[in-house]
């Protein structure tokens, strides 16, 4: 299956001569600026699939065109959004979803950097801690002031600075 | 013949690098002086060779040499002089090169300015930088040569991408490669320091400077090539968190990180493991970087080769210098001392939170990247991680870093009173909340909560960066307080600091405004007519056809007006270049402080009459102004005058008796 689909990618890669084009849209007519915003944020999260990761609305491709025109058609047709992104699912896969779906098979990309985080701030409350004790344990020894004195009796105008 | 002088000079190169990563390092280990000062004529005679056989690249461009393969492939006679010199670095073989060639370049640099490190010391870094262009050069001989010939010779070459055929991409990649590759002196400094197990202050000195320049070119070069997306790619976009774009702001956020932490290794003694760590993986990232890039593993819009063969060589590169090092530091490290203690509230405390998030954007992005590889890989189906993703986990994280940012500089070392920090940024805190809760409200604009939120972060960074000089001049008076206490103190890291921080300040309300409020429109319009956006007022000319040294274009003309007055007359081009046929859009744009108006011409369609796309990008240019300022404070911070005082406190410090080692450790 994904090795037809890589093929069919290459092919339809070479034969698209206008990967890079900026489109635009104005072919479609719409009743109010609303709907015309509502059509592009879902057409910007859709990817183009014979392109080199450029949305639906932004891809000149042959593909990409159809594409619009196909999801054009259902909103006019009063189709829900996610009755929309379910067919194109279905036909191409979540490959088509830039956000991809919360479930159970993406719940490492959802949930991974939260995981993460936690690890994390475990680890800083750990270090600070362990700083905390370091502080604590080390009072100053008699050596410790005998190399002071010869410091400051070195450096006696020396003063403090900060940063 | 002069392609074959530059592979001479490649392979005599790799000797070079093969000797430079072999004797020093064996004669700093069995103490042979000799050695060791063989350390720095053989960074010299990499650097030469490299540049003869960057020099012979070049001059094949130049001269239209299609006998040679890469040239006949990149290359044109109809080519503009200034791009067929980009040419070279415009595709995989020649970008390796450019690669290898700064690389020499940074080891010659080392060789000539670390003069005060101990010989000893400077041996090792070297011999380390020679072991990773080994890497590199025989990556390029053994598996993508440029000089590589090729017959029967073409007549005409294949011609350079025209994406690529801009001022902006042919800087692009030498800045962001100098930054890549300057990662590289962090790197070999903490292999070095491994290796000789000696971790200690004047290591994180030495190391400081060097990886903040690294760091600025990095910014430059990330900057630039998402201005080049902006107005190249015709659709507006600044960043699209392609891989490509992931591969160069992660090495970025592990060296802002570990900027911050050589900060605190330098003046407190403080994280050294961690700073270690750091250098390692900022270089490690650099380094996956230009495997994504250059295997061709991901699909993207920048990514222009493909070849396994050559990914697999990557792979195993990659492995052997992440691998190495890991182990180099898992067997070295346990021995570090830890030093500079500090309370939980302390400067270290809150720099140690930053880097700690630092490092989480940098995992998901790590993670958001690879996903669809791994998903792949696994079986686990075909997924797409786009912007919707990164924003939201952008979003979510970085907030609580300009929060620790604003609280950085007020902060004190070592331990910080909570009273007298809260006490120091009330104000501030004041001062944010109302702006933001004013931004997030419906009075000027349709209000959003993002508005806010950005307005916010952006007016407590700066409020208390305002704090923090205040209090910085506190013992000085008068209008001059400033310009005194740069005569007085430098303070080179300090304002640098100041201006970088105020950099991403000045970046977020310009991501978000341009993100939130920009306004577009897909129009068709017919000769004469006119058309309002965003008060401004469009009237199309029409299109005439022009044509270019190596391209033919179509070129509208629309004169934008404002109550009357006029604004800006826009040419949008759409081009097609005579070799490779794709159409590219060339917008029109007219910058401004405030805004930007940017238009990119669509397709023809009847009586002359085409279809547009016109935007009206508010404050968009503050995202690459942010970017400009915070290399600017990068600059500052490492030309301090104090690393070049240093250099003689460090040659007194050699020169004094042992039990004196102290003195040079107080805060500088």
């Amino acid at each position: 299956m994904s090795t037809v689909k890589t093929i069919l990618l290459a092919v339809l890669l070479t034969l698209s001569v206008s990967v890079f084009a900026a489109a635009t849209l104005e072919a479609f007519k719409f009743t109010s600026a609303a709907d015309e915003q509502h059509f592009k944020e879902l057409i910007v999260e859709l990817r183009c699939l014979v392109c080199q990761n450029q949305s639906l609305l932004d891809s000149d491709a042959e593909l990409a065109h159809d594409l619009r025109v196909e999801v054009y058609d259902m909103l006019q047709a009063g189709q829900a959004d996610t009755e929309i992104i379910d067919f194109l699912v279905a036909r191409y896969g979540d490959f088509v979803l830039y956000s991809p779906p919360v479930k159970p098979s993406t719940y490492l990309l959802w949930f991974g950097p939260f995981v993460l985080l936690a690890v994390a701030l475990v680890l800083l409350v750990f270090a600070l801690r362990r700083q905390r004790h370091a502080t604590d344990q080390k009072p100053i020894t008699d050596m410790d002031r005998q190399q002071l004195d010869r410091i400051l009796g070195k450096r006696g105008n020396r003063t403090d600075r900060e940063s | 013949m002069i392609p074959e002088l530059g592979h001479f000079a490649l392979i005599l190169a790799l000797a070079m690098a093969l000797v430079l990563a072999i004797m020093p390092m064996i004669g700093s280990l069995s103490n042979t002086p000799s050695w060791v000062a063989l350390a720095r004529p053989l960074a010299w005679g990499q650097f030469t060779f490299l540049l003869i056989a960057f020099a012979c690249l070049v001059n094949a461009f130049l001269v239209n040499d299609f006998s040679v393969t890469y040239v006949a492939q990149h290359g044109n006679t109809r080519l503009p002089n200034i791009y067929k010199i980009s040419a070279v670095w415009g595709a995989h073989e020649g970008s390796l090169l450019l690669w290898a060639f700064i690389l020499s370049g940074w080891t010659l640099a080392v060789a000539l300015f670390a003069r005060q490190l101990p010989d000893v010391m400077i041996g090792r870094v070297l011999a380390v930088m020679g072991m990773i262009s080994i890497g590199f050069l025989s990556f390029m001989l053994f598996t993508s040569n440029p000089f590589a010939r090729t017959f029967p010779v073409p007549l005409e070459g294949g011609d350079l991408n025209p994406l690529l055929q801009d001022f902006g991409l042919a800087i692009h990649p030498p800045m962001l490669y100098m930054g890549y590759v300057g990662l590289s002196v962090a790197f070999s400094f903490a292999i070095a320091a491994l290796v000789g197990g000696k971790l200690d202050i004047s290591w994180a000195r030495w190391s400081r400077p060097w990886t903040t320049v690294a760091w600025v070119f990095l910014t430059i070069g990330i900057t630039l090539g998402s201005w080049w997306a902006y107005y190249e790619l015709g659709w507006g976009g600044w960043w699209f968190w392609d891989p490509v774009e992931n591969a160069s702001f992660m090495p970025w956020l592990a060296a802002t990180a570990l900027i911050h932490s050589l900060a605190v290794t330098e003046k407190r003694g403080a994280f050294k493991r961690w700073t270690v760590l750091l250098s390692l993986l900022a270089f490690s990232l650099s380094l996956l970087g230009t495997f994504l890039v250059r295997s061709g593993v991901l699909t993207s819009v920048h990514s222009f080769a493909a070849d396994p063969a050559r990914g697999l060589f990557i792979l195993i590169f990659l492995c052997i210098v992440i691998g190495g090092s890991l182990v180099l530091y898992a067997w070295r490290a346990p021995n570090v001392t830890s030093g500079g203690e500090f309370s939980a509230l302390s400067r270290e405390s809150l720099l140690l939170g930053n880097n700690l998030l630092l490092i989480m954007i940098t995992a998901f992005i790590l993670l958001g990247t690879l996903a669809p590889l791994i998903y792949d890989a696994f079986g686990w189906g075909k997924i797409s991680v786009g912007f919707p993703w990164f924003n939201t986990m952008f979003v979510i994280f970085t907030p609580f870093l300009v929060l620790l940012m604003g609280l950085g500089p007020l902060t004190r070392w070592k331990q910080q009173d909570a009273a007298d920090l809260v006490r120091q940024f009330r104000i501030a805190l004041l001062a944010s909340l109302g702006a933001g809760l004013l931004a997030a409200l419906p009075l000027l604009h349709e209000g959003s909560v993002y508005a806010g939120l950005a307005v916010m972060l952006s007016v407590w960074l700066t409020t208390t960066l305002l704090l923090s000089l205040r209090k910085r001049l506190r013992h000085r008076q008068g209008f001059g307080a400033f310009l005194k206490d740069i005569r007085a103190r430098g303070g080179g890291s300090y304002y640098g600091m100041l201006l970088a921080h105020f950099g991403v300040a000045v970046f977020t309300i310009g991501v978000t405004f341009v993100t939130l409020f920009d306004v577009e429109k897909d129009v068709r319009m017919a000769p004469g007519e006119t058309l309002e956006l965003a008060g401004y007022t469009f009237r199309f000319d029409g299109v005439e056809k022009i044509q270019g040294p190596n391209y033919r274009a179509d070129r509208g003309t629309l004169h934008v007006s404002r109550h009357g007055q006029d604004v800006a007359v826009l040419k949008p081009e759409k081009r097609t270049y005579l070799v490779q046929t794709r159409p590219m859009t060339e917008a029109g744009i007219d910058a401004g402080f405030f805004r930007d108006i940017y238009v990119s011409l669509g397709e023809a369609l009847d009586a002359g009459s085409w279809s547009l796309r016109l935007y009206y990008k508010p404050l968009v240019r503050w995202i690459w102004l942010g970017g400009i300022l915070i290399a600017i404070g990068g600059l500052l911070a490492a030309f301090d005058r104090r690393y070049r005082l240093a250099v003689r406190r460090d040659v007194a410090a050699t020169a004094a008796p042992p039990g004196d080692a102290l003195a040079t450790e107080g805060p500088a």
